[in-house]
């Protein structure tokens, strides 16, 4: 679920992390407004909070896999969509800091990803709804499971989104689109379910907790009528997007689809497991020329594929090998040298 | 030396959900004084501290600290005057580095850089955690979080000093170093503990809290010695006080 | 996710790591968040294709590593167990791209297998990156670096009261975690509405600390702002630093070396 440096392109990480940073600098102002210095070391502590919990497994009924927390939905629940969302994107700086989880260019996409939709989307448009009022344990696991699995459908859809427009994976969208999509109806639905287990115990054991936050307007809860106009918005612009690059570029989609199925010609899937993905490929696809087998044009096949021919990568595996040993080897070096000064 | 004085005149509390907290809790503290407030869990003691500097405010009755009556236009003085302690270090040590932490109130009060520094260095080798002040507070052991907390008052300058149990969970020379640390200084010292020895030591007043009011209020020394006072208020002896186990003998 | 138990440990380490004394770790924190930021950057624009030209970025990590005086093995360790998603996604790659790139003598890589081994280095470099950027600068300056960086003030007070309070709270969940485990004799694992307990006892004494957190704060005079207490410099070297190495990374994304030495050694064999 979390995205990798390695998989993204600097234009499609750059672009989520303006995204990220300005969400950040809108919730940092909304909180600012809030006046309420008491959420400033409670935000802390929940984040700590957070990541604690995510690190209890639990078994899931019925299958004997594990699962975790994952906790943006609780934090919209307790601290409002605003706080949540700067709590949560703290605990993710933190985990790709010391957790080698997925590298800093892809913070912006996994901040925006797990973040901003159960935040700003989920937690509007369904808890609040249902259980932000009037509250009853019906309502909670009702408005929970709703919430986390709208969050986590558009946050793996934004997974495979960034993924697919990198252009680095050769996971085709359709195929991974179908991956993803199901696997996360799952996790949403035992997200919302643990969500729930957490949010009825406090509200048997303290109510006053959540009648507090629920009477208060918390920062940063947009209408109901704005976060809708906003994802029609945004959903238009999308789609119009797709459609103008589609039909100003149809060479320029072929190019990208062809980059990333990696096939110039027509050529039989092989045993096995990947026959297994072509038919899946091809039952799921819906572009039209979208399969493993490749367009009728292949010279524009051709010219967008990188120009590698085995002489230069040839050259290429020598010099790079080379490289790589006099780097260890000086490295390695050098660091005896340095032992015997080390303080220990 | 007026704004030294501590009064408390009929104290009321009640928290929220009904429970009453302290029904009528009066007395007087004058400047140097050292007194132990001592009492069954749940007799309020916690509660009468957070009155004295202003966190929570009283249902009725009336408390002045120095020449200030305890309102919302004066909190902010009287918190510069009352330094308070907590019972749990980790709630009170919430910067990056111990420096950052004793430095927090001087900053607060909006003091230049320099003379911040100055404070800081002082408080902590008043605690002696000088060496300390580079580490990062989950590095410190018990006893050590307890001697930053208190650095992290002392650089406030404070002319009152309350804690809430200072001595529990330090080991015996960790809490030998706190008594010896604590009898050095000469604020007015207003303790809630347990540790009945501990008030043998350092506070020559004591006054008994029970059910949220004050039973007794006197010199420790009496109070100690009344068996029945002690027994009606889930107290008992301190144990220096009780007989040698080893000769049976007693004081 | 990682145990409890090991995470604080992690934590610990790192934290450890970064406060030794090298002229790297000397260095002011915002030159090496910017460094690592422009070395990321350069290794993730490469074609997915590129191997070689990869190869020479190295020499930051080494020279870090170094002079840094590092734990190599430790960091290595860290970056390969970390390494699960990258890896299920990029191994679809030589499963789906067949197309054969490279002949080496009679074996054929195909482009699919190529662009895998592209992205585990990618992955191994950029994560290695931000690791090596906390084990030489330590949590606490990069984010005084961040807010002096234009980072909302906010935001950075939240990345440190998280810090702070994470060694708390992963002590309170691991000793709730071993407390329950004494007691489960079926061993059949936590169950859903346990750890909603569990979870919920915990919650519940976090929202206490925070609140008693709260009351120390306005006890020593919180009124909304966080002041810093050390003020941050950088010196003329440094700068040259940032320069220098973003210099390099640009010159070697645009040429690629590797290459060019294979074809010097290729040219001496007959």
């Amino acid at each position: 679920m979390h995205m990798a440096d390695a998989l993204i392109s600097p234009a499609v990480g750059g672009t989520l992390w303006a995204a990220t940073a300005g969400l950040i600098g809108y919730s940092s102002r909304k909180v600012k407004q809030d006046m309420d210095d008491r959420r400033i070391p409670l935000m802390g502590v929940l984040g700590a909070f957070i990541f604690a919990a995510q690190m209890i497994n639990f078994t899931i009924p019925g299958t004997g896999s594990s699962g975790h927390l994952g906790g943006g939905l609780i934090l919209a629940i307790l601290l409002g969509p605003a706080a949540a969302f700067l709590t949560l994107a703290s605990v993710l700086t933190v985990q790709a800091l010391f957790f080698a989880d997925g590298g800093l260019l892809a913070l912006g996409c996994n901040i925006f990803n797990l973040g901003f939709f159960p935040c700003f989307a989920a937690y509007p448009l369904f808890y609040k709804p249902i259980a932000g009022g009037r509250i009853s344990q019906r309502r909670i696991v009702l408005g929970a499971i709703l919430s986390a699995v709208l969050g986590l459908q558009l946050g793996a859809l934004g997974v495979v989104f960034e993924t697919f427009l990198s252009g680095i994976s050769d996971l085709p969208f359709s195929t991974f689109l179908f991956l993803m999509q199901p696997i996360h109806l799952a996790v949403g639905i035992v997200e919302g379910l643990v969500t729930a287990a957490v949010v009825v115990f406090v509200w048997k054991a303290r109510p006053e907790i959540l009648e507090m936050t629920a009477a208060s307007k918390p920062a940063g809860i947009p209408s109901f009528k704005k976060v809708l106009a906003g994802l029609l918005i945004a959903a238009a612009v999308t789609g119009g997007f797709i459609s103008w690059f589609a039909s100003t570029h149809p060479d320029g989609l072929e190019w990208s689809i062809s980059r990333s199925t990696g096939k110039q010609e027509i050529d039989p899937p092989k045993k096995g497991l990947h026959r297994l993905l072509a038919t899946l490929q091809e039952k799921t696809s819906f572009l039209p020329d979208y399969s493993f087998k490749i367009s009728k044009n292949e010279e524009t096949a051709g010219d967008a594929w990188p120009a590698v021919d085995s002489g230069t990568s040839l050259s290429g595996i020598l010099g790079g090998a080379l490289t790589l040993i006099t780097l260890v080897l000086i490295g390695v070096l050098l660091k005896r040298r340095k032992k015997p000064h080390a303080q220990h | 030396m007026s704004h030294h004085i501590v009064e408390v005149k009929d104290l009321r509390f009640t928290y929220p959900d009904g429970t009453p907290a302290l029904q009528g809790v009066s007395f007087r503290i004058v400047h140097g004084e050292s007194v132990a407030i001592v009492g069954a869990n749940g007799a309020g003691k916690s509660t009468l501290l957070l009155h004295l500097n202003g966190y929570l405010a009283p249902k009725g009755g009336e408390i002045r600290i120095g020449d200030y009556p305890l309102t919302r236009k004066t909190l902010q003085t009287v918190r510069r005057t009352v330094g308070m302690v907590f019972q749990d270090p980790d709630d009170q040590l919430f910067m990056p580095t111990v420096y950052d932490d004793v430095a927090f109130g001087p900053l607060n009060l909006g003091l230049p850089t320099a003379e911040v520094e100055s404070r800081v260095l002082n408080a902590l080798s008043v605690v002696d955690t000088l060496h300390l002040k580079n580490r990062p507070p989950y590095k410190l052991s018990r006893g050590e979080k307890r001697s930053v907390a208190i650095a992290s008052v002392l650089s406030m300058s404070p002319d009152i000093l309350v804690m809430d149990e200072p001595t529990s969970d330090l080991d015996p020379k960790a809490r030998r170093k706190l008594i010896e640390l604590l009898k050095t200084f000469k604020h007015t010292k207003i303790i809630a503990t347990h540790d009945l020895d501990m008030v043998l030591d350092l506070c020559e007043r004591t006054i008994v809290i029970y059910n949220g009011r004050v039973t007794a209020d006197g010199p420790t020394l009496k109070i100690f010695e009344n068996q029945a006072l002690l027994a009606e208020s889930h107290l008992e002896k301190p144990l220096g006080m009780q007989g040698c186990p080893v000769c049976k003998g007693s004081r | 996710m990682p145990s409890i138990e090991s995470t604080f440990f992690d934590l610990g380490t790192m934290d450890a790591i970064s406060r030794q004394d090298t002229f790297v770790h000397r260095m002011d924190p915002r030159i090496k968040v910017l460094t690592t930021l422009v070395f990321i950057v350069c290794v993730v624009s490469f074609g997915k294709h590129e191997i070689s030209a990869l190869v020479p970025f190295l020499v930051y990590p080494v020279f870090l590593v170094v002079f840094g005086d590092l734990p190599v093995a430790y960091l290595l360790r860290k970056v390969t167990v970390a390494a699960p998603f990258a890896v299920l996604i990029g191994i679809f790659n030589p499963l789906l791209d067949q197309q054969v790139l490279l002949q080496v003598g009679p074996v054929g890589i195909s482009g699919g297998w190529i662009s895998f081994f592209s992205i585990l280095l990618r992955f191994m470099m950029t994560v290695g990156a931000a690791l090596i950027l906390i084990a030489t600068t330590g949590y606490h300056a990069v984010c005084m670096a961040l807010e002096k960086m234009g980072v909302p003030q906010i935001f950075v007070v939240q990345l440190l009261f998280l810090y702070r309070y994470l060694f708390v709270l992963v002590d309170e969940a691991s000793r709730m975690v071993r407390a329950r485990s004494l007691r489960s004799f079926q061993g059949k694992g936590l169950g859903i509405r346990v750890f909603g307990s569990m979870a919920g006892h915990l919650l519940l004494r976090t929202m206490d600390r925070a609140q008693r957190i709260h009351l120390a704060m306005l006890c020593r005079g919180f009124d909304g702002n966080i002041r810093p207490s050390h003020p941050l410099r950088v010196r003329g070297w440094e700068v040259m630093f940032l320069l220098g190495w973003s210099a390099l990374f640009v010159f070697m994304r645009s040429y690629n070396g590797p290459r060019f030495l294979g074809n010097l050694i290729q040219g001496f064999i007959p």
